[in-house]
C-alpha cells in the first residue's frame, strides 16, 4: 500500500490504519508549522541520536582519562574540542555518553509517573463521591512534599544510584498528572458520548480506559513534556549532591559537581555540562509548547 | 410494552434538591411511537434519561412487558432500549472514527458479524461505506445525527428513545432525519418515544403524546386532538397557540 500524501490526506479513508496515520500526519503538517517548536524537537532528536549512536559517536573513552598527558586541557585543544577535566578525560565524550542517562532519566520517569498519574486522575474523576475524596487527598499529601527533598530522603533511605533517583522522581512527578488528568475527566464524564457508550452496556474500566484516557492524553502528554527539563534538573541536581549517579558515570549534574571546585580556574569543567543540560531542558520545553499548540482539544479548527 | 408508572425524579445537590419528574404515568404500545412535550426545564428529557438508568428514579415503576426494569440496568436491558440524544455533536466522542463508534457496541454485547453489520448500518441510515473511516469533525450536523442514529440501532433494539433528535440541526436536515426515522420504524416495527417541544414534529411522528409542565404530566392526547386543538388544560391551549407563531395580544380588535 502506499504511502503518499494524497494517500494520507484523503478524507475518506479505508482502513482503520489510513484514517489514523492520515490523523497523525495532519498533526504533523500542523506542528512543522511552528518554528520554535521544530527547534525544541531538533534537540531532542540530536539528543536521541547522540543516545542511541554514542559508542560511534564518542572520539575517547568516558570513563578513563590519561592523567599524564591529558589533564585540564582547555577548549579548542586538537582532539579535544571541549576541552578534558581533572582526570584527563575527553568532555565531549562524556556529554555524548552521559546523554544516555539524561534520556533513561526522562523516559523512565515518563513511563512510570505518567500512567500512574492517569489512573489515579481519571478513575478519581469518573467515580466521584468518596473515591474522589481518598484518592484526591493523597495526592494533595504527596503534592504537598518539596519535590527535591522528598527525593532526597528517598534517595538516602534507599541508596544513591542512578536507579533510585528515577524511583524517587517518578514518586515526586505523579501528582500533577493526577489533578491534571482529574480535571479534564470532570469536564468529559457528564457528556453525551459517555452517556451513550453507558446505554451500550460498556463497564467503568471501559469506559474509562477507551473513552477517557484518550481524552485527557493529550494535555498530560504536554505536561509531561513541559515537565522534562524538571525532571532533568531533579536528577542533575540530585547527581550534584552526590545521591544520583555515582562516579566514574558520566552524568551532566556530577559532572558540574565535579568542575565546581575549580570553577575558577578551568571554567569550562564545570560549564560544558552546564550548557548541555541549559540546551535539553530548553529543547523539551519549546517542544511541549508546540504540542500544547498542536494537541489542545478545545482548539477547533 | 413499555409502561412508566408515577415515575418520580429527584436529583440531589448536597442537602437541596431538585423534583425534576413528579409523577407521570403512560403506556407505549408495541410498534408505537409516543411523544412528550413540554416547555424547556419540564422535564420531558429526564423522563427519558430515567427510564434508560441516567437518571435517578426516586420513585414510580418502570416495566417492560410488565416486568421491572433492573436497577441499575444490565446489558440486555440496553440491548432492547436504545436512545439517540439531542445533540450530535456531543454525542459522539470526537478521537474515536464512526468505525471503532460503531464497533465499540457490537464488541460489548458480543455481536458476530461486524463488519458486515456496520456496513449494513452504514447504509441503513443512507451513509456510505466512504464515511465509516472518518472522525466526526469530518462531518456535518446531519450526518453525526446519522450516525447516532445507526448507533443506536446497530444494537437491533425494539424500542428507541429519541430526545429531540432534530432540534439541534437546521430545517432543511431536519426533515430528512425525521423521514430516515418514520423509515426505520416501518421497516424494522421499532417503539418510538420521542421528547420534543415542536409540536409539528410531535404531530408528524407521534400517534399520541403527553402535556408535560413543571415535572407533572398535564394531559394525554392523540394526534386527532392536537391537529384539531382540542385540548383540555389551559396550559396546552398556551402551547398550542404559542406553537402556532407569535401573536400579538394587546392588539386592537
Amino acid at each position: 500500500m502506499s504511502m503518499t500524501r494524497e494517500w494520507l490526506l484523503s478524507d475518506q479513508p479505508v482502513s482503520r490504519r489510513q484514517a489514523r496515520l492520515g490523523q497523525a500526519y495532519r498533526t504533523w503538517l500542523d506542528f512543522r508549522t511552528n518554528g520554535l517548536a521544530m527547534f525544541g524537537f531538533l534537540i531532542v532528536l540530536v539528543l536521541v541520536l547522540l543516545a542511541v549512536f554514542a559508542p560511534w559517536l564518542a572520539p575517547h573513552d568516558p570513563l578513563v582519562g590519561d592523567l599524564n598527558t591529558t589533564r585540564l586541557l582547555p577548549p579548542l585543544t586538537e582532539g579535544y574540542w571541549l576541552g578534558t577535566d581533572d582526570q584527563g578525560r575527553d568532555i565531549l565524550s562524556r556529554l555524548i555518553y552521559g546523554s544516555r542517562i539524561t534520556l533513561a532519566v526522562v523516559a523512565l520517569v515518563a513511563v512510570i509517573a505518567t500512567p500512574v498519574g492517569l489512573l489515579v486522575g481519571t478513575t478519581a474523576g469518573y467515580f466521584g463521591g468518596w473515591v474522589d475524596t481518598v484518592l484526591m487527598r493523597f495526592t494533595d499529601i504527596v503534592l504537598a512534599f518539596p519535590k527535591l527533598i522528598l527525593a532526597l530522603a528517598f534517595v538516602a533511605a534507599l541508596g544513591p544510584g542512578i536507579e533510585n533517583a528515577i524511583i524517587a522522581i517518578s514518586i515526586t512527578a505523579w501528582p500533577p498528572y493526577a489533578r491534571l488528568a482529574r480535571a479534564e475527566t470532570l469536564t468529559i464524564r457528564n457528556s453525551d458520548f459517555i452517556a451513550a457508550t453507558k446505554l451500550q452496556g460498556a463497564s467503568s474500566a471501559r469506559i474509562i480506559w477507551k473513552h477517557i484516557v484518550p481524552l485527557c492524553m493529550s494535555s498530560v502528554i504536554v505536561r509531561v513534556t513541559l515537565d522534562m527539563a524538571g525532571i532533568i534538573l531533579t536528577a542533575a541536581g540530585l547527581g550534584f549532591l552526590g545521591l544520583g549517579a555515582q562516579p566514574p558515570q558520566p552524568e551532566w549534574g556530577a559532572m558540574i559537581a565535579g568542575g565546581r571546585n575549580f570553577l575558577v580556574d578551568y571554567w569550562w569543567v564545570a560549564t560544558m555540562p552546564g550548557l548541555a543540560i541549559f540546551t535539553v531542558s530548553l529543547g523539551f520545553n519549546l517542544l511541549g509548547d508546540g504540542l500544547r499548540d498542536v494537541l489542545d482539544p478545545k482548539r477547533q479548527k | 410494552m413499555l409502561s412508566v408508572d408515577n415515575l418520580e425524579v429527584t436529583f440531589a445537590f448536597g442537602t437541596d434538591e431538585v423534583r425534576a419528574v413528579r409523577g407521570v404515568s403512560f403506556n407505549v404500545q408495541q410498534g408505537e411511537s409516543y411523544g412528550i412535550v413540554g416547555e424547556s426545564g419540564s422535564g420531558k428529557s429526564t423522563v427519558l434519561r430515567a427510564i434508560c438508568g441516567l437518571a435517578p428514579v426516586s420513585g414510580g415503576r418502570v416495566t417492560l412487558d410488565g416486568v421491572d426494569i433492573p436497577a441499575p440496568r444490565t446489558p440486555d436491558f440496553y440491548r432492547r432500549v436504545q436512545m439517540v440524544f439531542q445533540d450530535p455533536y456531543a454525542s459522539l466522542h470526537p478521537r474515536h472514527t464512526i468505525d471503532s463508534v460503531l464497533s465499540e457496541p457490537l464488541s460489548i454485547q458480543g455481536f458476530d458479524r461486524r463488519d458486515e453489520r456496520i456496513a449494513q448500518a452504514l447504509e441503513e441510515v443512507g451513509l456510505g461505506q466512504g464515511f465509516r473511516f472518518r472522525y466526526p469533525h469530518q462531518l456535518s450536523g446531519g450526518q453525526r445525527q446519522r450516525i447516532a442514529v445507526a448507533r443506536a440501532l446497530i444494537l437491533e433494539p425494539q424500542i428507541l428513545l429519541l430526545d429531540e433528535p432534530t432540534s439541534a440541526l437546521d430545517a432543511s436536515i431536519q426533515a430528512e432525519v425525521l423521514n430516515l426515522l418514520d423509515r426505520l420504524r416501518a421497516e424494522r416495527g421499532l417503539t418510538y418515544v420521542m421528547v420534543s417541544h415542536d409540536l409539528a414534529v410531535i404531530s408528524h411522528m407521534c400517534e399520541r403524546l403527553v402535556v408535560m409542565e413543571h415535572g407533572l404530566a398535564v394531559e394525554e392526547l392523540t394526534r386527532a386532538d392536537l391537529r384539531s386543538h382540542r385540548a383540555e388544560t389551559d396550559y396546552t391551549r398556551k402551547l398550542l397557540k404559542a406553537s402556532a407563531g407569535y401573536t400579538r395580544e394587546d392588539e386592537p380588535a
